[in-house]
């Protein structure tokens, strides 16, 4: 199973497709915890689905001045963020597109999905689009450093900024306990929760109030323009959670030419996103929202934590 | 095994140590403070016992369990009192803004760590490389002392700049000769006792704890 080979390519798409199809299941499944964890009763693993389903049948409803990067940004971003899930090394590390995970390309990615979600909020001209998106526009510019000085201090570690090579490297050596990493994993938490627009940051499940980010931008997409932004929403959330588990939890990613491994690796994954798909949703519920200002607070606190990381690794581990 | 992963797990400790110290510095709750304190005790003690397990020192584990008694339990409860008895539980406010305070943390970290690489280059123990941890986290107290305005931050400050000074005492030349350490434990105890009156007196006289009310002290 070379990279380009015919099976490399078929194995390729079937983990592509899955993680693609399989992504709205882990935003149901926080959700569900969630719900559990508030006493609430909970909505179905597959509520997404069905809600996809709804809004693919509905119609979509055009402001008059849209103008054709509204219509298209959907598709954009969708792609965007479906072409990250597939990149991002998540049960082997020698599929094919897994060559192109570097860690600038991939935040690079994540970036022009962002900057086309915020054109598209501002795109109608409304208050709350143009509102929502120089929010995320601000939580954007603050989270990505912090980001970076995480995925750099693994690349310090494994000598490489190829997502493939510092996953192979963490995974497969003998177990060395890294203090840098400690430090990194919290700054990735708290950036991930940033960006994927949880509970301290942003708050997913409300339409009304002032504070919201996300919900802001999309509020004139309707029908399967909407379908598609939430479906990429969940992409989002399992691209993220993947990146972490690479990072932090390698361990049962296939090695090179190893197909048993590969089967091996799926439910292995299905288990690591479900003990984070958990831990997420318990973070949501023990902490509150932060007031809008506060972010900025929160995302130097991330990106001093990985610059910190970077700082120890020097020290500590002999850089 | 644990030979093995020994010195990993210590560098550990120490960077979880760095950790803590800048959560104090950025934590505005007085509540969580004294949790972080306690938290900063435990990973002190687990710390010292693992040094005095690698390396035989036995006295050291008198260290740890002096350090468990003293640190995790009775300052964080003593503390615990006094904000009861002085009902100073409201948020605490610092002199500048906390991400001014973030990166002037960062930048004495660079310090400390600049200050011990030479140092920790000559010396020969197991736990060489925690010296500029525990240099950054003594500046980093320090530098909690001095943007607080209330007293108990202070207090905790101080607290705290003595577990990083304790952290370089293990870690660079394998702790103080016990009657020192014992000494010490005793300083820090009978401190945090009168620095608990000195804050009832400034309480009697200005109906606050804040420190910046001493300034008015002065003779016309």
């Amino acid at each position: 199973m070379s990279a380009g080979s015919i099976p490399g390519l078929v194995a390729q798409l079937a983990v592509l497709a899955a993680a693609v199809l399989l992504a709205p299941m882990l935003s149901g499944w926080v959700n569900q915890c969630r719900a559990w964890l508030q006493n609430r009763s909970a909505p179905g693993l597959l509520q997404p689905y069905r809600v996809l389903t709804k809004l693919f049948n509905k119609e979509v409803v055009l402001a008059h001045n849209a103008s054709p990067l509204f219509r298209s940004a959907p598709y954009v971003i969708f792609g965007c963020l479906a072409l990250a899930a597939a990149i991002v090394p998540k049960v082997g590390t020698d599929l094919p597109l897994n060559a192109a995970a570097d860690a600038i390309a991939l935040v690079g990615l994540l970036a022009l999905a962002r900057l086309f979600i915020a054109l598209a909020g501002m795109d109608i001209g409304t208050a709350f689009g143009t509102l929502g998106a120089r929010r995320e526009m601000l939580v954007g510019f603050l989270a990505e450093p912090a980001l970076l000085m995480v995925l750099f201090t693994a690349s310090l570690i494994s000598h490489s900024t190829s997502l493939a090579t510092i996953v192979q490297t963490l995974a497969h050596r003998e177990l060395v306990i890294y203090p840098s990493m400690a430090f990194a994993g919290v700054a990735f938490t708290m950036v991930s929760l940033a960006e994927n627009a949880r509970i301290p940051i942003d708050n997913p499940s409300t339409h009304l109030e002032l504070t919201m980010i996300h919900e802001a931008m999309v509020l004139e997409y309707s029908g399967r323009h909407l379908a598609l932004i939430e479906w990429a929403a969940s992409l989002k959330l399992f691209v993220y959670s993947c990146m972490g588990l690479a990072l932090f939890f390698p361990f049962g990613v296939a090695e090179r030419g190893d197909w048993v491994g590969l089967l091996v690796a799926m439910p292995v994954l299905a288990v690591k996103l479900a003990v984070g798909g958990f831990l997420l949703a318990l973070i949501e519920t023990l902490s509150a929202k932060m007031r809008i200002f506060r972010a900025p607070e929160f995302l130097a606190t991330a990106f001093l934590l990985a610059v910190l990381a970077m700082l120890v690794h020097v020290l500590l581990e002999g850089g | 095994m644990l030979q093995h992963y020994g010195p990993q797990l210590i560098n550990l400790f120490a960077a979880v140590l760095l950790l803590l110290s800048f959560a104090m510095l950025t934590q505005r709750r007085i509540m969580s403070l004294i949790n972080l304190f306690a938290a900063q005790g435990l990973v002190l003690c687990l710390s010292t016992a693992l040094v005095a397990w690698l390396t035989g020192q036995t006295h050291l584990y008198g260290s740890a369990a002096l350090t468990l008694a003293l640190k995790v339990v009775a300052l964080p409860w003593i503390l615990h009192m006094l904000i009861r008895r002085l009902n100073v539980k409201w948020d605490v406010e610092t002199l500048i803004n906390i991400p001014t305070m973030m990166l002037v943390g960062i930048v004495l970290v660079i310090l400390a760590f600049n200050l011990a690489l030479p140092i920790s280059q000559l010396a020969g123990t197991v736990t060489r490389s925690t010296l500029g941890i525990a240099l950054a986290s003594v500046l980093l107290s320090f530098l909690m002392m001095i943007t607080r305005s209330k007293a108990v931050p202070q207090v905790i400050g101080f607290l705290s700049m003595e577990n990083g000074l304790f952290f370089a005492a293990t870690g660079a030349v394998y702790g103080m000769p016990m009657v020192v350490e014992l000494g010490v434990a005793l300083d820090v105890l009978v401190g945090a006792l009168i620095l608990g009156i000195f804050m009832f007196q400034i309480r009697e006289r200005f109906d606050s704890v804040d420190t910046r009310h001493l300034e008015k002290l002065k003779e016309h």
